[in-house]
């Protein structure tokens, strides 16, 4: 077994990922608020104004980070999801579970700071466009993962069945990214294309956009980790090492084996 | 290959015994195109304009119906678990299903559409634009909705989730088979949104029977 799947089997491991994610989430907590901080300042503060737009152009700095993560959670999720249903890693079906409404609250970001950015612009807060439909889809389609998720008895079938659902919506995303190209309508094509390499952004109105993309990831992982802990934490309860950590005296094994929340949960 | 006739043809049979359940669908999207002259008005004009979304809002709709049965039976009475652990690829099996579903429902509303949306009106030279968009789309609404109807028989009952799951992925095949009628309504070329929806079907056909499987084994476990 090489480094890389040894550290994937151990972190996999409920009491090895509280450890981790405790180490990792001040880190990355810490790390979002202060990127957050000085891309805020520098994107609504010292970059300069759009010709065309002045400053109303500046909520992109909340509404483009916002709408690039509604994405990309969607896609950690599916990711995850895959890895849940072909290893049937417990861990990874807390992960995509855990992301689902982070993924959600961006989406609903992006929509809200878009139909606000649309007003002064577009002069209408909503149009049937086909980028903003499709988001609104993918809105609809957290929440199908979030509702099948408590509609399920069993949690371990309603996690890896969200996973599924997730990897199955997936087919919206590429839907997302070439609606701008697809319909011709109100909303613009993309500005920015980092691995080409030429934007059409000038660089002083694009660093502030990337720090900030920078600190919702950092922030999603933060959150993420600390919504997975606490899911480890419910479906481990009566376990020795839960136990221990909330200074509870370890369990015999006769009681153990009687307790239904010890014999469900296995990795 | 012969467990999935096999499938096919006990589906069939049970559609056939109870041929007055399969109309339902049918008589549904009836309802429903009949709701929408009442709502927007008689204007024939405008009728004639918007016939083409309302045939592919009411086939969406008609589709969603039969879905819940599609496993629910087999669910309740452990055929399922037998499908599951018989050997048999479940793919295939589960396209099976898919084809039984959209025989029952997915092909008699690709044959009424056109009659529903002369009833409302069409520019009749729209029409073969129509069947050929929804018989390209209405196997994927059949697809689809059995991926989704298998991730809900680990519920005792789907009731209205199964349409929030739906709906949102049967979205590109209404925007796309609306979107051909449209194109050939307005003089436009229909071609584009009809090989989306054939490019669609290309790629459900050997994708969906897997993930509905996947969907069927996680349900059984």
């Amino acid at each position: 077994m090489n480094r890389f799947t040894l550290w994937f089997h151990k972190t996999g491991s409920p009491p090895t990922f509280y450890a981790f994610a405790e180490r990792w989430r001040p880190w990355l907590l810490g790390g979002a608020l202060l990127l957050t901080t000085v891309a805020l300042v520098w994107g609504l503060g010292y970059a300069p104004a759009d010709y065309l737009q002045g400053d109303s152009f500046r909520i992109m700095y909340i509404h483009v980070p916002a709408a690039w993560m509604a994405q990309f959670v969607f896609f950690a999720m599916a990711v995850a999801g895959f890895v849940a249903i072909v290893w049937r890693i417990k861990l990874a079906e807390i992960m995509c579970i855990a992301s689902a409404p982070i993924g959600a609250a961006y989406t609903a970001i992006a929509l809200a700071t878009g139909s606000l950015w649309g007003r002064p612009t577009w002069g209408t807060y909503w149009v049937w466009d086909g980028r903003l439909t499709s988001t609104l889809i993918l809105l609809f389609l957290y929440f199908g993962v979030i509702g099948l998720y408590r509609a399920i008895e069993d949690r371990r079938k309603a996690a890896r069945a969200a996973g599924l659902l997730s990897i199955i919506g997936m087919i919206n995303i590429p839907i997302i990214q070439y609606s701008v190209e697809w319909w011709n309508t109100l909303h613009q094509p993309a500005s920015i294309n980092l691995i080409k390499g030429s934007s059409s952004i000038d660089p002083s109105m694009l660093w502030p956009l990337l720090l900030m993309a920078v600190a919702t990831k950092l922030y999603y992982g933060w959150s993420a980790l600390s919504r997975a802990q606490l899911m480890v934490l419910e479906s481990e309860r009566g376990k020795d090492w839960v136990r221990e950590l909330a200074g509870l005296p370890r369990v015999g094994s006769t009681e153990r084996a009687a307790d239904p929340a010890t014999r469900t949960s296995t990795t | 290959m012969a467990a999935a006739l096999a499938l096919l043809r006990r589906d069939l049979l049970l559609l056939w015994r109870q041929r007055a359940d399969a109309l339902n669908p049918l008589l549904f999207a009836l309802m429903v195109a009949t709701l929408f002259p009442l709502a927007l008005g008689p204007e024939a004009q405008m009728l004639a304009r918007v016939a083409g979304g309302i045939v592919w809002v009411t086939v969406v709709l008609a589709s969603l119906l039969s879905l819940d049965a599609l496993f629910r039976g087999d669910a309740d009475d452990g055929s399922l678990d037998q499908l599951a652990t018989c050997g048999q690829p479940l793919a295939l099996l589960a396209g099976a299903k898919m084809l039984a579903h959209w025989i029952g429902t997915g092909l008699p509303l690709t044959l009424v559409g056109p009659l529903l949306a002369y009833m409302l009106g069409i520019d009749l030279a729209t029409v073969p634009t129509l069947l050929l968009a929804l018989a390209l789309g209405t196997p994927l609404l059949s697809m689809i909705g059995a991926c989704c109807a298998a991730l809900t028989v680990a519920m005792r009952r789907s009731g209205i989730l199964l349409a929030l799951l739906v709906l949102p992925l049967t979205i590109p095949v209404l925007i796309f088979g609306a979107g051909a009628v449209d194109a050939a309504g307005t003089g436009g070329d229909p071609s584009a949104p009809l090989l989306f929806l054939a490019a669609g079907l290309a790629l459900a056909l050997p994708l969906a029977p897997l993930g509905c499987a996947a969907a069927i084994r996680i349900g059984t476990a």
